[in-house]
């Protein structure tokens, strides 16, 4: 008898809308996923948080068959599923809305969404009924937008509302949303989270991954934390909270072993003030963003990737351009709109160590002798006059560039494509630093690099600090940003969320800076 | 005056529809393959290669058994017209293979094909016939004849419309009607019906389609199946359909060129591609009728005259007539990002 209640029980409970079972993904040697296993009640409103890289959107392109597993199973409704492409995905019933809309522009609304769903070999009856059909949908979810505007005229909130209603119109019952407010304006966004409740109220379960625990706190009903593509915690938000969300995100790290003397800092070599981007799609990127750079400091920019940092690094390098706002190098205001180019930055002093080598570091199929003079070709040393380059003493210059950085193989005539990760950044460290800039900037010095080398890429970052030059580090690794600077800066969504010093601030409260919550505030 | 309008002119319109038929057969063959995606400078080659290939086996075919042919009287020309496909398929399908199997680059491709379609015709051609290169002469049945339409006589006399039905409408062979009625279908396919959307969009965002469930292998072998068609039927028009009666060497002389450039003037629309292509037929045209032009103040030149073409090609390609914008994925092997 007890077995029959027990059955009869289980019957009652429906069956969680996913189930993922043991998933694990690499991509070469990175593992992205490892083993991770999650339930998502049916009509639930399930957040994925976790640090850049952490493989959340990983594990959604799994689920949406858009990457296949190595190993593990999937269960939609509690029915085993093999999901092997985006249609088998669409026929379970599962909708995506990808980071990067997969909308085409020169499309209109209406043509977007009957792509790939369409009724009949003619058009006509599938527009017909999809016009009809977004109506409805336009009134039961307030989302509403003119079928017949084209993609590229509408804003990216719209945009984002087409990729919704395009899911509803293949009658998706799971909705997932990858980083869904990172291009949206607060109203925006506060109009997206109403659609997802009300989504929610018609029995839609709909899966959120974002890295704002604020989002999470406000509109989840539970929540998964990811850490290097391990599943650390899955737990209901009313018994969670914002610091314990934080420290699962970021972890209790090993700090980095840095041989470092106090800093000697000197008279501010760099002020930025007000400094406020706007990007092409009209989001602001950086908000009136204000500090100060000294002599022999190291000034670390903390904050998940995307909150404006780059942008931040663009405009002081004269890559990109701000509206607002001013840069002052030693007192003296520089160009900062549109004219102003990275070699006007250099003949200033400021050297600049790009967050992507790949593609603005380096021209990697070129060999590292002229990789070392890129960007400073035109200094007379260089140069045997008539505009004609003086290779002998390039490639002198490079090999030695070579030993100093023990760059290996220190052969000059080899392609920077040919180096690891690691050497490759010696090289553009090489060239930058050996410049003896006054101010340096360093974009993600570490990314990609193996440990050996990040010890001896933090050793030349402090010796040029102790040689009383600025420094601006800007990083999405904590522990790195927690043992190279003297000042931290935490970035969220173009603001400086807070400013701490490294020996009075731990990674708990950085994590929650870097979400967007101030914990000073709420105590 | 009058006289110059109802000979002239008319005349001048005939020869540009001739001459503009097989730009426009390539032309909406390049539309179908960069539209979803795939650049095609191999337009050329595949023309070529169809023009042989029609003009050989409908030799072959139309040549009495006794003569070592095939017998086959005035079925020859559809036996040369099946080949043309085939091989300009074959072609396209090598370039299918190249850039969206083995994501190669495009531009390489369509030029190793040109090169290709040179050197064959003629060694194959030197080989069968030979001839350096050229397919016997073509008559009657291995050619594709002129077709009078219904009343063309009898309104022959009529004023004006009379003789622009005469003279300017009927008469063509069936290649020409066939090449305006794909015009219209060809619009009819793009924006009216699933595979004309799903192509479109396989050329600005594959990523669209693909996580719509679609394949975008599909789509675009698909696409290029139809480029190898209508290219075939191009360069059948040239050996089978004009006065060449047959193939020769090089005998495309950068159709296939100005064919992409008719394209790219047209915007990858084909209304605005037919019209594109007449106005390259009429120069052409213009530029056989009047060896010289004595416009009073200067004397234009036999070779200006035969060169406006390729001058308009080259004003084209320039940008000089507003600013065209490709198909955005064109030109890109598709790879699912990571």
């Amino acid at each position: 008898m007890s077995e029959v209640a027990e059955n009869a029980g289980r019957l009652d409970v429906a069956a969680p809308a996913i189930e993922l079972i043991g998933i694990s993904k690499a991509f070469g040697s990175v593992q992205a996923n490892k083993d991770i296993s999650m339930t998502v009640a049916k009509g639930a409103i399930h957040g994925i948080v976790g640090e850049n890289g952490a493989g959340k959107s990983t594990l959604m392109s799994i689920l949406y068959g858009f990457y296949k597993a190595d190993s593990g199973s999937v269960k939609i409704n509690g029915v085993p599923t093999v999901i092997n492409d985006s249609h088998d995905a669409i026929a379970a019933g599962i909708g995506m809305v990808h980071q990067h809309f997969m909308l085409v522009d020169n499309f209109t609304v209406l043509e977007n969404v009957v792509l790939g769903a369409e009724e009949g070999a003619t058009l006509g009856p599938s527009l017909r009924k999809a016009r009809k059909e977004l109506k409805r949908l336009a009134d039961e979810y307030e989302l509403d937008v003119d079928p017949d505007a084209l993609i590229e005229d509408i804003s990216v909130g719209f945009q984002q509302r087409v990729e919704i209603l395009k899911a509803l119109y293949r009658q998706a019952e799971i909705l997932i949303l990858d980083e869904p407010t990172g291009v949206l304006t607060p109203d925006e966004a506060d109009h997206l989270f109403r659609i997802l409740r009300n989504l929610k109220e018609q029995g839609k379960t709909i899966v959120i991954i974002t890295h704002k625990l604020r989002e999470i706190m406000d509109v989840t009903d539970s929540v998964s934390v990811m850490r290097r593509g391990e599943m650390t915690k899955t737990i209901a938000t009313s018994s969670t909270s914002p610091e314990d969300l934080a420290e699962a995100m970021v972890g209790r790290r090993v700090l980095l072993e840095v041989n470092k003397s106090p800093a000697q800092v000197g008279e501010t070599v760099m002020e930025i003030v007000n400094l406020s981007v706007t990007d092409a799609h009209g989001v602001k990127r950086l908000k009136n963003v204000s500090f100060e750079l000294k002599r022999g400091e190291i000034l670390g920019i903390a904050g998940v990737s995307g909150n404006g940092q780059s942008e931040l690094l663009e405009v002081i390098s004269g890559i990109g351009a701000a509206q607002s706002g001013e840069v002052r190098m030693q007192g003296e205001a520089i160009d900062i709109s549109p004219k102003a180019n990275a070699g006007m930055r250099r003949a200033r002093g400021i050297g600049h160590v790009p967050e992507d080598r790949h593609q603005r570091g380096l021209v990697m199929p070129f060999m590292t002798w002229e990789n070392t003079a890129f960007g400073y070709h035109n200094e007379p040393e260089y140069s045997k006059g008539f505009g004609l380059a003086n290779q002998k003493y390039m490639m002198q210059d490079a090999r030695e560039k070579m030993e100093r950085f023990d760059i290996r193989p220190p052969i000059p005539q080899l392609i920077a494509s040919s180096f690891s990760g690691g050497n490759q950044q010696k090289i553009v460290l090489a060239r930058e630093i050996e410049r003896n800039p006054d101010v340096l900037l360093i974009g993600q010095p570490t990314r990609g690099v193996d440990i050996g080398a990040i010890e001896f890429i933090h050793q030349q970052i402090i010796n040029l600090r102790d040689a009383g030059k600025a420094i601006l580090l800007v990083s999405v690794e904590l522990d790195e940003i927690q043992a190279l600077s003297d000042r931290i800066l935490v970035m969220f969504d173009g603001v400086i969320q807070g400013e701490r010093l490294p020996e009075n601030t731990n990674e708990g409260e950085l994590g929650l800076l870097m979400a967007g919550v101030d914990p000073e505030a709420k105590a | 005056m009058l006289d110059f309008l109802t000979n002239d002119l008319l005349q001048l319109s005939d020869s540009a529809v001739r001459f503009a038929i097989p730009l426009l057969l390539a032309c909406l063959a390049g539309l179908y393959s960069e539209r979803a995606g795939i650049f095609d400078i191999g337009l050329e080659g595949k023309m070529l290669v169809a023009a042989f290939a029609g003009g050989a086996f409908s030799a072959f075919a139309g040549m009495s058994v006794a003569d070592g042919g095939w017998g086959m009287g005035g079925w020859a020309v559809w036996v040369g017209l099946g080949a043309a496909i085939f091989a300009s398929i074959m072609l396209s399908m090598i370039h299918a293979f190249a850039s969206i199997t083995l994501r190669g680059n495009q531009l390489i491709s369509g030029v190793a094909i040109n090169f290709f379609a040179a050197g064959i015709t003629v060694l194959v051609g030197q080989y069968w016939f030979k001839m350096g290169g050229q397919t016997p002469q073509l008559r009657g049945g291995q050619r594709f004849e002129p077709i009078t339409l219904p009343f063309a006589e009898a309104l022959r006399d009529v004023p004006v419309i009379g003789s622009i039905y005469y003279d300017l409408i009927s008469g063509h062979n069936i290649i020409v009607y066939l090449g305006f009625l794909i015009v219209a279908l060809t619009w009819w396919i793009l924006f009216r019906t699933r595979f004309g959307l799903r192509m479109r969009a396989v050329g600005e965002n594959p990523g669209a389609v693909d996580t719509a469930g679609i394949s975008v292998v599909k789509l675009r072998y698909s696409a290029l199946i139809i480029t190898g068609i209508l290219c075939g039927l191009a360069g059948a028009y040239l050996s089978l359909g004009t006065a060449a009666a047959g193939f020769g060497k090089d005998m495309t002389a950068g159709r296939g060129f100005i064919a992409l450039a008719a394209l790219i003037f047209a915007k990858w629309k084909p209304i605005p591609a037919m019209w594109a292509t007449l106005l390259f037929g009429m120069l052409e045209a213009i530029g056989s009728k009047y060896q010289t032009l004595d416009l009073g103040i200067i004397v234009l030149p036999g070779q200006f005259m035969q060169a406006l073409p390729y001058i308009l090609t080259v004003v084209i390609l320039a940008g000089f007539v507003g600013k065209a914008i490709p198909p955005k994925a064109g030109g890109e092997p598709y790879i699912k990002e990571r």
